[in-house]
C-alpha cells in the first residue's frame, strides 16, 4: 500500500528536528489548527445523487453552517476541502486530478458516498473505484447516499483531523507532491 | 430586455483616428466545464459567444455514465432495483415503477390493487420532490437563494414520511415484480396527510416568492422558446412538452396502475418558454396532493404483492414453515425471478416525462438487455438549438427548467 | 395497441417488412429489412393515419450468436393518434451500416450516437457519428456482449489497490 499524504503523519515523538514543534510552535499550530478548521472553504465537486444529499446537508435543517464550512467557492483556487460527490468515471477523472491540483495548500479531500470511496456498486468498465486512486482523500464518507448526519459526523472527523495537524506559520516544506506513486 | 441577435460584426466606416476605430472582434470560446455549479449533474458545455450571444453551444455528456446497462445484464432481476433508482435520483421510485412495469409486462403478472395505490401514492410524493428540486435549484440559481431552503424544508419532510416506509430518504428501492416490498406503517396515511399540508403552505411561501417576481419572469418569460413542432420532433415529453402547447400526459393518454380512477388536472402551457416550464411544475405539484389524498381515500387493505411464488417472495411463515415456501424463497435468491423470453417496453410519466424501459429477456435470471429512454435526453438534445442566438444569462434558467438529471440522461 | 398501423404498414411495404406479431403485454413489433428503413420511417411518419411525429427511442440489442448479430430497435409513437409501434431491424456484424433518421426526426440524433458508441452500427446519413458517453480515447463497444464487464481503460495513471472484494458478473479487465 502506498503512503498517505505528508500532512497526516503528526510523529508522537520527532526524531528529526524539521519535525520538532517547540512548545510556541505548538500554541501556533494549535491556533492555526482551529482557524483552518471552523473555516473551511469547500468545492462540492457534485456529479450524482450524492448532490441531492449535499443540498440537503447544507440546507437549514442539518445546517452545515454552524460547522464553518457553508460558503461553497466555485473556484478550486479559492477552496481548501474538496468534497467529491458523488460518482467519478474514468472520463471524470482528469478534470478530478486538474481540479485537485489546481486547489493550493493545505487542501483537505472528503470522499462523499461510497461511489467516490470505493466505485460503489458500479464494478464496471466506466467507473473509478474509489477517487482514492487518483487523488489522496483524508475522510471516507460512507452510504449510498449518506444519511445528513452521517456528513455531520465526517466534517466533525475531519475537523478532529485538521485540528490534529502540525501547522507552521510559515511552511518551508515543499508540498507533498500528491500520489505520484 | 433586448436581445441581441447579431451573429456578425457590423462593419464601420473607418475612423478618422485609430483610438477612435472598433476593435476587430473575434468569437470567445468559452467552456462551461463539466464541473460547474450551473451545469447540473455534469456535462460539459463548448459556447460559442458573441460578446454575451451565445452564436453556436455543442454540448458534450458522458462524464456521468456509469454502465447501468452493463451492470444490469449481470445481475438478477430484483438486484436491478438499486440501479434503477440512480437514475432518475430525485424521483426515484417512478423509476423502481417503470422498471417493475416492463418486468410485470414480461411475465404477464397482475399485481394486486392496495399495491398499485402504493406504487402511486409513493411516486407522486416523490414527483413533488422532483418538482421541489427543480425550483429550489432555479431559485438559487437566480439568485432567490432562500427559496432553496422553503424547498429543501419541503423535500426533506417528505423524505421523512418515505424513510418511514421505504427505509431510504432517496434511492428508495421501494417496488418489487409483482408488487411492492413492504406495507406502510400505523399512523402512516394521517402524518403523510399533515406533512402534505406544510409542505403546501411551503409551496405557497415559494410561489409568492416566485411567480410574480420582476426578476423571475424577466429572465424565463421569453426565453429558452420551444416551439410546438420541435418539440415534438425533438421527442419532448412531460412538463416540456405540455409547456409547448401539448397536452400529452401518460397518465391520461395510456392510464397504467389505477390512475383511471383518479381525479386529477394536467396543466398545459402555451409559449413553450421557461417560465410556462416552471408553471407547469407548480401546478403539477398542486395536482399530486389531490392525487395523493384521493388515494388514501380509496385505497383498502390487502396484499401488497402478487400472490406467485415464482417472481415473489413467499411470506416468511411459509420460508420456514414449508418445504415449497423453503425451494421457491432459495431459487428467487439464488438464481433470480425466471422472466419468460420476449422483449416489451413499459412506461411510466416520470417527473421529466416519459420513462420507458425496454427490458429483453432470454427465459434466465437476468436482463439480458435493458434500456431506457430517458425523458431528460431529448430535451438536452434540444438546448443548442434553444440557446442559438440567445444571452449567456438565459443559459442558466434554461439549463433549470429543462431537469436535466445526470443519472438518467447519462445512464 | 395499433393493429390497424401493422396492416397498413405491410400492404404499403409488403417486402420491406418480413413479419409482424404481437408481443407480451400487446406490444405490435414490424420486423423491417434493413435497407428500407428509411422509407418505411418516412411513411409512419408522414402518413396522415399513422402520424408518428414524435422522436422515436432507439436502442439496439446484441444477440450475441449467428448472424444478424445485432437488432436495431425503433419504438414510435404518435401524439396524433396515441398509437405506439416497434420495429425491430436485424443488423449484421458484418456489415452494421444503416440509414440514419435524423432528418426526419431532429431527437433521433443522439439514439444513433449512443448505438455507435455502445454498439457499433453505424449510421449513414448523420450530422454527426462520434462517441456519445465514452471518450475518444475508447476502444471498442461497450455494450457488446463480447466485451467484458470490468474493462476499465483509465485515461490518467491510477493508484493500483487490492481488491479483496469483487461484485456479480465475470471478472476481467
Amino acid at each position: 500500500m502506498s503512503a498517505t499524504s505528508d500532512l497526516d503523519l503528526v510523529p508522537a515523538i520527532a526524531t528529526r528536528r524539521e519535525d520538532a514543534l517547540s512548545g510556541l510552535e505548538k500554541l501556533v499550530s494549535k491556533g492555526l489548527g482551529w482557524a483552518r478548521k471552523y473555516s473551511l472553504f469547500q468545492y462540492p465537486f457534485v456529479t450524482a445523487c450524492c448532490g441531492m444529499e449535499f443540498m440537503a446537508v447544507a440546507a437549514a435543517r442539518y445546517d452545515l453552517d454552524r460547522f464553518g464550512a457553508a460558503l461553497p467557492r466555485f473556484s478550486p483556487r479559492q477552496a481548501d476541502l474538496l468534497m467529491v460527490v458523488g460518482t467519478v468515471n474514468v472520463k471524470q477523472a482528469p478534470i478530478l486530478r486538474r481540479v485537485y491540483d489546481s486547489m493550493a495548500d493545505p487542501k483537505w479531500v472528503v470522499a462523499f458516498g461510497v461511489c467516490a470511496s470505493s466505485g460503489g456498486f458500479y464494478d464496471n468498465y466506466a467507473t473509478v473505484q474509489g477517487i482514492d486512486r487518483i487523488i489522496p482523500v483524508d475522510v471516507y464518507i460512507p452510504g449510498c447516499p449518506p444519511r445528513p448526519e452521517q456528513v455531520l459526523d465526517g466534517i466533525i472527523l475531519l475537523q478532529q483531523k485538521i485540528q490534529d495537524q502540525p501547522h507552521k506559520l510559515i511552511d518551508r516544506q515543499k508540498p507533498a507532491s500528491p500520489a505520484k506513486e | 430586455m433586448s436581445k441581441d441577435t447579431q451573429t456578425s460584426v457590423p462593419s464601420v466606416p473607418a475612423a478618422a483616428s485609430p483610438l477612435d476605430a472598433p476593435f476587430p472582434a473575434k468569437r470567445l470560446l468559452v467552456n462551461l466545464g463539466p464541473s460547474h455549479p450551473a451545469m447540473h449533474g455534469t456535462v460539459r458545455a463548448v459556447v460559442e459567444l458573441d460578446g454575451e450571444a451565445v452564436h453556436s453551444m455543442k454540448l458534450d455528456i458522458g462524464f456521468l455514465h456509469r454502465g447501468f446497462e452493463k451492470s444490469c445484464e449481470n445481475v438478477t432481476w430484483t438486484q436491478v432495483f438499486p440501479y434503477t433508482d440512480r437514475l432518475n435520483y430525485v424521483s426515484s421510485i417512478m423509476n423502481n415503477v417503470g422498471y417493475a412495469l416492463a418486468v410485470e409486462k414480461l411475465a404477464g403478472l397482475q399485481v394486486p390493487e392496495r399495491a398499485q395505490y402504493l406504487r402511486v401514492v409513493t411516486s407522486e410524493l416523490h414527483r413533488m420532490c422532483d418538482h421541489l428540486t427543480l425550483i429550489s435549484a432555479m431559485g438559487l440559481e437566480l439568485g432567490a437563494m432562500t427559496v432553496l431552503i422553503y424547498g429543501m424544508e419541503a423535500r426533506d419532510l417528505i423524505w421523512d414520511r418515505l424513510t418511514e416506509l421505504c427505509g431510504a430518504r432517496l434511492t428508495s428501492n421501494y417496488a418489487r415484480v409483482g408488487g411492492v416490498s413492504r406495507d406502510v406503517p400505523p399512523g402512516w396515511n394521517e402524518k403523510v396527510l399533515r406533512t402534505l399540508d406544510r409542505a403546501e403552505e411551503l409551496r405557497v411561501e415559494i410561489d409568492r416568492l416566485l411567480t410574480r417576481n420582476r426578476i423571475v419572469i424577466d429572465r424565463t418569460r421569453g426565453t429558452g422558446v420551444m416551439s410546438r413542432e420541435d418539440a415534438i420532433d425533438y421527442g419532448f415529453t412531460g412538463p416540456c412538452l405540455r409547456a409547448s402547447g401539448v397536452p400529452y400526459d401518460v397518465r391520461k393518454a395510456s392510464p397504467y396502475l389505477v390512475y383511471d380512477r383518479l381525479d386529477f388536472d394536467v396543466p398545459v402551457g402555451t409559449n413553450g418558454d421557461n417560465f410556462d416550464r416552471y408553471l407547469m411544475r407548480m401546478e403539477e405539484m398542486k395536482q399530486s396532493d389531490r392525487i395523493v389524498r384521493q388515494c388514501f381515500d380509496q385505497m383498502q387493505p390487502g396484499a401488497i404483492a402478487a400472490d406467485d411464488s415464482r417472481y415473489v417472495l413467499p411470506p416468511k411463515p411459509e420460508v420456514y414453515g414449508s418445504i415449497e415456501g423453503a425451494m421457491a424463497h432459495f431459487k428467487i435468491i439464488m438464481e433470480g425471478i425466471k422472466v419468460p423470453a420476449g422483449e416489451a417496453y413499459a412506461y411510466v410519466e416520470a417527473a421529466n416525462g416519459e420513462l420507458g424501459f425496454y427490458a429483453v429477456s432470454d427465459g434466465s435470471g437476468r436482463p439480458y438487455k435493458l434500456g431506457v429512454r430517458a425523458p431528460g435526453w431529448n430535451m438536452l438534445m434540444a438546448l443548442p438549438q434553444m440557446m442559438e442566438g440567445k444571452l449567456l444569462a438565459d443559459l442558466i434558467p434554461t439549463f433549470d427548467t429543462i431537469n436535466m438529471i445526470g443519472g438518467e440522461v447519462e445512464q | 395497441m395499433s393493429q390497424a398501423a401493422l396492416q397498413r404498414l405491410k400492404e404499403r411495404f409488403p417486402d420491406a417488412v418480413t413479419g409482424t406479431y404481437t408481443g407480451p403485454g400487446g406490444d405490435d413489433v414490424a420486423l423491417v429489412r434493413k435497407e428500407s428503413i428509411e422509407p418505411v420511417c418516412k411513411f409512419l411518419k408522414d402518413d396522415p393515419e399513422l402520424a408518428f411525429d414524435m422522436a422515436p427511442y432507439i436502442t439496439a440489442v446484441d444477440y450475441a450468436g449467428p448472424e444478424p448479430r445485432f437488432d436495431l430497435v425503433y419504438q414510435m409513437y404518435s401524439t396524433k393518434k396515441n398509437h405506439r409501434l416497434r420495429l425491430r431491424v436485424a443488423v449484421p456484424e458484418s456489415d452494421p451500416v444503416v440509414r440514419s433518421v435524423t432528418p426526419l426526426w431532429k431527437g433521433a440524433n443522439w439514439y444513433e450516437r449512443y448505438c455507435w458508441d455502445m454498439y457499433g452500427i453505424r449510421f449513414e446519413g448523420h450530422p454527426d457519428m462520434r462517441r456519445l458517453y465514452m471518450y475518444e480515447e475508447f476502444v471498442g463497444h461497450p455494450l457488446r456482449k463480447d466485451y467484458s464487464l470490468r474493462g476499465r481503460q483509465p485515461l490518467i495513471p491510477e493508484r493500483q489497490v487490492d481488491e479483496p472484494f469483487r461484485g456479480p458478473g465475470p471478472s476481467g479487465g
